[in-house]
């Protein structure tokens, strides 16, 4: 039985991720169906446009403040999160399944007493109990899984959950400024790659595989990435090959994703890759190879050389 | 120091996922089981703070009796020794935890590596799990690891970047793929973990909450269609691209 819900949103450089948007959206969906109260917190120093949140549904935020918090750490972020849970007495809390996300929830069920379901692909109600979907082996199945404990803790897998309409609404922002801090384990400097966006969280990802034939030959891929706006993906053998840096790796041993598009450029389809990548909306596949099986996942196919292929596309979008 | 390395036995990434007749749990039949990749970098990494600043090695797996031979790769990379925390029934995240956690406890170890996640049922949360309920410190998605003395830095990760962590003792530290090499075991080391005894435990399970309703295989995409070849078919993508999946 689900009494109150809890949102935690993510912020970096204060600014509110886009994935904290879709859980606070598919939150403020959920408690409205049920008539329960919803509210969100979040934990940093200073945050830009916060009354925002309203916009995507939920009407009052908490913001846990103090300079110290502007980077992340596990052990501040957790203590702050678990004390205020409590306060409120919320019985039902969802995150991300980011980084942070997947840190902090754990600890919030151990201390909470709570079950955890963790990268939801789909949460809904079933009678008064809530249902979700997860994928496993990075997609070659689903579970649907369920908890039978009061209080429950879920991670929703970014770019699942669309925002749909939003509407001009202003949320009440509540700022308590925190001391006592725990920072037994904290974030000295973060590093960001340099432009990058991260293939877990992009709208379009444009990947490239063996195909691509030399690492230097990557530059046609972000190229047309740059001209997309799209992060870059790879195959495993192509990171396995130093070619690409890891955290760009689509597949069961890297990154399982979901954009709106997908584009595989000199990537045959081996069934780890197809995996991570087979619940993108679209997919786009440019291979020499017509018999290369992922064109039995893609909705269109060029077969041709990417050396061809790539300038031409390039070409095609700069016009506009 | 003694050093704890969490093992899991898992289905190779190249297999093909079949459903049991059940509907709850995935068919074992004809399916290879290997180390999970993430582990080969945690023992790896377990090995290389050993050989940094002395201790020992203690490789640790809850699952069946197959799960040995994952124990057995371990101890012939170089653990001293492997336990196998027995279990034949599937757990979910919360009670997994709780049992290597436990056993932990009971080895009194202040360091403890796994893998990010295991790429069966990827909650990718065990090692968080673990670390709150000893109280110890994470570092999760490790791509970097130091120890001087008690303290430790390190880098996690993070979605388009990477952070520096500070932290000490105990502590739980999951890895990355890029945290380090993994050593191939050699004949010798084959040779010795043969002759070693994997100590078998009976554990006190506490019980499941999160209850798995059904599994299933996701629906098959059907083929698209080929649009063309080569160059002269890029027009033609594009405008499908703009006017039917609407996605440019």
């Amino acid at each position: 039985m689900t009494n109150k819900f809890l949102v935690f949103v993510e912020q970096r450089d204060g600014e509110i991720k886009k994935s904290s948007f879709e859980v606070i959206k598919k939150g403020s969906r959920l408690a409205a169906s049920k008539n329960i109260d919803i509210e969100a917190v979040i934990i940093g120093d200073t945050i830009n446009n916060l009354e925002n949140i309203g916009a995507y549904g939920i009407s009052k935020v908490t913001h846990l403040q103090n300079s110290e918090l502007a980077n992340y750490s596990e052990s501040a972020y957790s203590n702050l999160l678990i004390r205020f849970a409590q306060d409120i007495s919320a019985d039902t809390i969802l995150l991300s399944n980011t980084a942070m996300g997947k840190d902090l929830a754990p600890p919030l069920a151990v201390k909470l007493n709570a079950g955890i379901i963790v990268d939801c692909t789909s949460l809904n109600f079933n009678n008064d109990n809530l249902v979700a979907t997860r994928p496993v082996y990075a997609g070659k199945a689903l579970v649907e899984v369920e908890s039978n404990l009061e209080n429950n803790v879920y991670t929703l897998r970014p770019n699942v959950f669309t925002i749909g309409d939003i509407s001009d609404a202003k949320a009440e922002v509540i700022t308590k400024s925190v001391d006592e801090l725990n920072l037994a384990n904290k974030v000295v400097s973060v590093t960001k790659a340099e432009g990058k966006l991260d293939v877990a969280e992009a709208d379009i990802i444009v990947s490239g595989g063996r195909g691509m034939k030399a690492a230097e030959n990557f530059g046609l891929i972000e190229e047309l990435a740059g001209i997309l706006g799209a992060a870059t993906g790879a195959s495993r053998a192509v990171v396995d090959a130093g070619w690409r840096p890891h955290s760009d790796q689509v597949g069961q041993t890297g990154k399982t994703v979901s954009p709106n598009l997908y584009i595989a450029v000199g990537i045959s389809g081996a069934i780890q890759h197809l995996a991570g990548m087979q619940s993108s909306k679209f997919i786009v596949a440019i291979n020499k190879d017509k018999d290369a099986p992922i064109f039995q996942l893609a909705d269109y196919g060029i077969v041709g050389d990417a050396f061809e292929v790539l300038p031409a596309l390039i070409n095609e979008l700069k016009k506009d | 120091m003694k050093i704890v390395v969490c093992v899991n036995h898992v289905p190779d990434t190249a297999t093909k996922v079949n459903i049991s007749s059940d509907q709850k749990t995935i068919d074992s039949n004809g399916v290879t089981y290997v180390v999970n990749p993430y582990d080969e970098f945690a023992i790896e990494e377990a090995l290389k703070t050993k050989e940094a600043v002395g201790g020992e090695v203690i490789a640790l797996s809850l699952g069946n009796d197959t799960n040995k031979e994952t124990l057995r790769k371990a101890l012939a990379m170089g653990a001293d020794s492997a336990i196998l925390l027995k279990s034949n029934s599937s757990l979910d995240s919360m009670a997994t935890a709780k049992a290597i956690a436990a056993e932990i406890t009971n080895q009194d170890a202040k360091l403890i590596f796994m893998g990010k996640q295991s790429v069966d049922y990827d909650s990718s949360i065990i090692g968080q799990l673990v670390a709150s309920l000893l109280d110890y410190n994470i570092v999760s998605t490790a791509t970097a690891f130091n120890l001087d003395g008690e303290s430790i830095t390190a880098e996690r990760e993070i979605e388009g970047g990477k952070e520096s962590i500070e932290t000490s003792l105990p502590a739980v530290i999951t890895a990355q793929k890029g945290l380090n090499e993994p050593r191939y075991a050699s004949l010798k080391g084959i040779m010795t973990a043969k002759k070693k005894v994997i100590e078998e435990k009976d554990i006190e399970l506490t019980e499941s909450h999160v209850i798995v309703n059904t599994i299933k295989k996701p629906e098959e995409k059907i083929a698209g269609k080929i649009v063309g070849e080569d160059a002269s078919a890029v027009p033609e993508l594009v405008r499908l691209l703009k006017e039917e999946a609407k996605v440019i």
